[in-house]
């Protein structure tokens, strides 16, 4: 039997609200759309539900120029115009071309699975639209081979944006909707130390401390989120720094390869010009 | 208690429908919570809430609604469902998409009576059976393709009452309907501005290369394929924020939410009145998050067209005059950024929420669409459209 609640992972901190934004979600058998800065988890929350609950798990990633229909099949008609220059006896079965998108192998799945589509903002305003129907229904029909596409049950559907684009009002009020907040400092540590069970409460503390600091920086372009962290803190013990060099009171210089926290050139530079007038300010 | 906060949250401007609150309704009988009030909030808030920008809103509404309320929440779901405010909520808040769900359920009487029932015989079988609402097929709720058979809402009586309430409720529609229809409308004049420039990898057959291509190669079959079309147009939103704006803080920003959905490339930048040595990105961090409008000039390429919007409504001399700013102190005179923009963003449009019959009674609107050379336009989608033919054409 599967798990039906649920209560985040070894692997994922979840918080309460998403807690329940995921189990009603599941049980109600909408779709969930979750939002949050880039880097907070979204894509990761999916498969952690899937494995958690012990369901197969489908990623749809959507890019812009991805049509609603390539969820469901696309017709592959210039491998059957090839297959019939060379004579292939199989070029007789249209069905032989339907090449089955990501939402049919979600309704095809014989155990509920979870479905992502990852990213939804990416594609054209009109795509979460042109999906409404499908997600309703929970069927489509296939033209070419005249046949019903049903779903076994309803998929576990999470959707990810990145608020790149606004999505259309009737699609919100199907899903259930959770914004990931940025993890304050106690989340931050936990899903560090489940990232790096292994490392020294200083060097977390001091480079929680610095990092959070530089988040707080007035006017970056992209602050630095938890992935950047955990790519920092990773360098950091695999060069060895010790926690005193993190240290804001005493650091002399910007903080040690912070080129893993800060990726924009602009940032980069906004970040040095403000440490060097605060330094200033101090002699 | 709950239709009380209903209308709460949706008096404090978030747009809860009811169909979200139907949903929330559903998964409390479907006892997703323990009864524990945080537990409630948390789904109140994943049903109810689509956009973070409400959260704020919705927290305040929540708190001032079930201040000192205990924490059983058996009440809440209510052994009564009350009937009243399902009326209630459907004159001020029925979409057609919901009449349509409530029709095929079978009417108001039926879907509480359901719903009553569901409450009522819901102990111990949370899951399994048929779903109130949302399993397609089983469940009238959901099912798109459902056929009303004729099922209307109520009786005779009920139909009547309803011819009534749809009149009486015409103005709220009326009003919901513009605005949606305002935002649609501008993503539409929008779109025009979308150019189709060929870019990116190879992802579409191009049949008349093909054919060529074949021909040449003695009938065997040569693909030839062509990038898809991407939007490529890149935009520049210079939004005034100024004081005298805003009257018309729900033009600007029903525009810049259809830009923002419309355009892959689109930048935005805060002013005030006019445009001098400092933009800013976000309002509320105005004097602490500035940017050095010289960066934007390095930074955005002249392929970005400019789009600024503001009411040119200011005193004269914070166009003409060094020091004119009545904010700050600007070294340099506004028309002379003003110029600086339009030299570095050839293709420029003002938009103008003041009605334009008033332009010409004043002076700093007169001076300002000198310096754009007319181009200058009304926010309305009229003036919309005519700005953007005015950004298409290419000099
Ligand atoms: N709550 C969490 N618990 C454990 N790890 C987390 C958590 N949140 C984020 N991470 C880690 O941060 C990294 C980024 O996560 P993920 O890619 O899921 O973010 P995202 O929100 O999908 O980002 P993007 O918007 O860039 O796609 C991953 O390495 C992930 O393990
Ligand atoms: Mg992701």
């Amino acid at each position: 039997m599967s798990e039906s609640r649920f209560r985040g992972t070894d692997r994922y901190v979840v918080t309460d609200d998403l807690m329940m934004a995921v189990n009603a979600a599941v049980t109600l058998g909408r779709p969930l759309l979750v939002k949050g800065e880039p880097g907070t988890g979204k894509t990761q929350l999916a498969e952690e539900v899937a494995q958690a609950l012990n369901r197969p798990f489908i990623q749809w990633h959507i890019k812009s120029t991805i049509k609603a229909q390539q969820g469901l099949y696309e017709y592959d008609a210039v491998s059957r115009l090839r297959d019939s220059q060379l004579g292939e006896a199989r070029v007789h079965d249209i069905g032989n071309y339907i090449v089955p998108g990501k939402l049919w192998e979600a309704f095809a799945s014989e155990t509920q699975p979870v479905l992502l589509i990852d990213e939804i903002d990416k594609a054209d305003i009109e795509f979460p639209n042109d999906l409404l129907l499908e997600l309703d229904r929970m069927e489509f029909y296939v033209y070419e081979t005249r046949q019903v596409i049903k779903a076994r049950q309803r998929p576990i559907i999470i959707i990810t944006s990145n608020n790149e684009k606004e999505l259309p009002d009737a699609f919100l009020r199907r899903c259930f909707f959770h914004y990931i907040r940025f993890p304050d400092k106690e989340t931050m540590e936990q899903i560090v130390r489940m990232h790096y069970p292994g490392l020294k409460k200083r060097l977390l503390s001091e480079a929680l401390e610095a990092f959070f600091e530089i988040r707080e920086v007035p006017g970056l372009r992209k602050r630095p989120s938890t992935s950047e962290l955990l790519d920092w803190i990773k360098l950091l013990v695999a060069e060895d720094i010790p926690p005193e060099a993190l240290r804001g009171d005493q650091r002399k210089s910007i903080p040690p390869l912070y080129g893993a926290l800060l990726k924009n050139e602009q940032d980069v530079h906004l970040f040095e010009r403000l440490l060097f007038m605060s330094r200033r300010k101090k002699d | 208690m709950m239709t009380d906060f209903f209308f709460k949250l949706r008096k404090a401007g978030i747009p809860v429908t009811l169909t979200e609150f139907l949903t929330l309704l559903e998964a409390l009988s479907q006892r997703v919570t323990a009864h524990n009030v945080e537990e409630f909030y948390y789904l109140a808030r994943t049903a109810l809430v689509k956009d973070e920008r409400h959260y704020d809103r919705f927290d305040q509404v929540f708190g001032s609604h079930f201040k000192g309320l205990a924490t059983r929440f058996d009440e809440l779901a209510g052994a009564t469902v009350p009937l009243e405010w399902l009326h209630k909520l459907a004159e001020l808040t029925l979409s057609d998409e919901d009449k349509q769900l409530i029709e095929a359920m079978g009417g108001w009487e039926k879907l509480m009576e359901t719903f009553a029932q569901r409450m009522a015989d819901q102990e111990g079988r949370h899951q399994g059976g048929n779903k109130w609402i949302g399993t397609a097929g089983t469940s009238p709720f959901g099912a798109y393709g459902y056929n009303p058979e004729g099922i209307r809402i109520g009786q005779d009586a009920s139909r009547h009452r309803r011819a009534v309430k749809v009149w009486d409720r015409r103005e709220f529609r009326n009003l919901d309907d513009t605005v949606e229809l305002g935002t649609r409308n501008i993503k539409v004049a929008l779109r025009r501005l979308r150019r189709f420039a060929r870019e990116g990898a190879a992802q579409e057959l191009d049949l008349d290369d093909t054919i060529r291509s074949t021909a040449r190669n003695a009938g065997y079959l040569d693909l030839k394929m062509v990038p898809e079309r991407h939007n490529a147009v890149k935009v520049l939103l210079f939004l005034d924020a100024g004081g005298s704006m805003d009257d018309h803080v729900q033009a600007c920003e029903e525009l810049f939410s259809a830009a923002r959905s419309e355009f892959k490339h689109l930048e935005y930048f805060y002013f005030h009145n006019m445009v001098y040595e400092g933009l800013w990105k976000d309002n509320r961090r105005r004097y602490a998050e500035k940017t050095d409008t010289l960066m934007a000039l390095r930074t955005f390429g002249p392929d970005y067209k400019l789009i600024l919007v503001g009411d040119a409504t200011m005193s004269p001399y914070e166009v003409t005059y060094p020091g004119g700013s009545v904010e700050h102190f600007n070294p340099e005179a506004g028309d002379v950024w003003l110029k600086r923009l339009l030299t570095a963003w050839p293709h420029a449009i003002w938009l103008n929420p003041q009605p334009q019959n008033r332009w010409s009674y004043v002076p700093s609107i007169q001076m300002v669409r000198e310096l754009m050379s007319e181009r200058m336009y009304p926010l309305t989608l009229e003036g919309l459209e005519q700005g953007i033919r005015t950004l298409q054409r290419t000099r």
